[in-house]
């Protein structure tokens, strides 16, 4: 019952959203709403010039948001951490 | 246990054989993710999965040579090291932290100092990711190698 | 109705998606389903942002010489397809340290079950 109404509110808030595929939703455009410039077309513009590389998930990963994907690789690392010490065999 | 004497030769030739065509390509998707899909993540999990096809297939014990338990967590962590240091080398030499235009590559203009940077991320990020998930794989199983 | 379907319609699958892992999660007694739940749940996390990066007429997010950078419109935002590939990431880091607690409190109490836990735990 929870779970149906959980459904139906998520049904009735994507109404609000964008259709899907729309090139003119405010995650594509060039100027959000608010004026300012969106992350996502600047990227497509200057990923090329900037890093000279074609794939730019790349450059997003790797250059422009390398801070983030480092804190994201301590992440993996400390679960790896993590499952090493949960898991240690205690020296009987 | 499995052991030499009672795994069937077969299934020890297609494990090895698959598992090698598989980091081959894995080696592939990580330098080739400047040109197509692929990158430092899906590069390290698909080296990861072909050690996990060697430990299924030919046990614990006889994949050790490929990619012993022990080293996991210190292959992941020079991964981390090596990103990190990156980013503390563009400080040193006078740019912001992951600042790939202060890359001490002389003789490269600009953007090809950030090629050859995310370049070395990649690796650093593949070999991390590749460790470390064997590290949980070999930490997840090991209960039943010594009961 | 098939016009909001053809528009929505991703959306509501994804949502659908959802609504089974927190189905599982809520309703499941063992916990091992519940960290499958968990990350049913998040593949469909996943999905919405794929959906919402998709672009009508676009290509993948990969340079093309033949169309240049001027057009944002003939890429795929990358944008999302970029988070979501570190939070597939950070997906199998965290089911990985769920199923070595799950391990661990096996070894412990000898059960998975929520309510055979619980009153484990109280005695």
């Amino acid at each position: 019952m929870l779970l149906a109404a959980f459904f139906g509110v998520l049904v009735w808030a994507s109404s609000h959203l964008a259709p899907v595929g729309d090139p003119d939703a405010p995650l594509h455009r060039e100027i959000s709403p608010a004026g300012t410039p969106v992350a996502g077309a600047h990227y497509i513009h200057e990923s090329y010039r900037d890093a000279h590389t074609e794939n730019m998930v790349t450059v997003v990963l790797a250059d422009y948001r390398a801070f983030d994907t480092l804190g994201e690789t301590v992440v993996v690392f400390a679960a790896g951490v993590g499952v090493f010490l949960v898991l240690a065999r205690r020296k009987a | 246990m499995i052991t030499h004497s009672n795994i069937s030769p077969i299934l020890r030739f297609a494990c090895r054989s698959a598992a090698r065509i598989i980091q081959v390509f894995g080696v592939y998707v990580i330098v080739h993710g400047h040109y197509s899909p692929g990158g430092g993540f899906q590069g390290g999990a698909l080296l990861a999965a072909a050690v996990f096809l060697l430990r299924i297939g030919e046990g614990r014990e006889h994949s050790q040579r490929d990619m012993p338990s022990r080293v996991t967590l210190l292959l992941g962590s020079i991964g981390v090291l090596v990103y990190g240091a990156v980013g503390l080398l563009t400080i040193a030499t006078g740019g912001r932290f992951l600042d790939y235009d202060a890359v001490p590559l002389p003789g490269l203009s600009l953007d090809d100092r950030h090629y050859w940077a995310i370049l070395v991320i990649e690796l650093a990020v593949g070999l991390a990711v590749m460790a470390i998930l064997v590290g949980i794989f070999d930490r997840l199983l090991q209960r039943f190698h010594h009961d | 109705m098939t016009e909001s379907f053809s528009q929505y319609g991703a959306y509501w699958m994804c949502f659908l998606v959802l609504t089974v892992g927190l189905y599982g999660m809520l309703m499941k007694r063992d916990y091992v389903k519940k960290v499958i739940a968990l990350s049913i749940f998040q593949a469909a996390i996943i999905l919405f942002f794929v959906i919402a990066a998709y672009k009508e007429g676009a290509g993948v997010p990969i340079f093309d010489k033949e169309i240049g950078a001027e057009t944002a419109a003939a890429y795929i935002n990358p944008l999302p397809h970029t988070l979501m590939l570190t939070a597939i990431v950070v997906g199998v880091a965290t089911v990985g340290m769920a199923l070595a607690l799950l391990i661990r409190i096996r070894r412990g109490f000898g059960t998975l079950d929520e309510d055979k836990l619980k009153e484990k735990m109280k005695s």
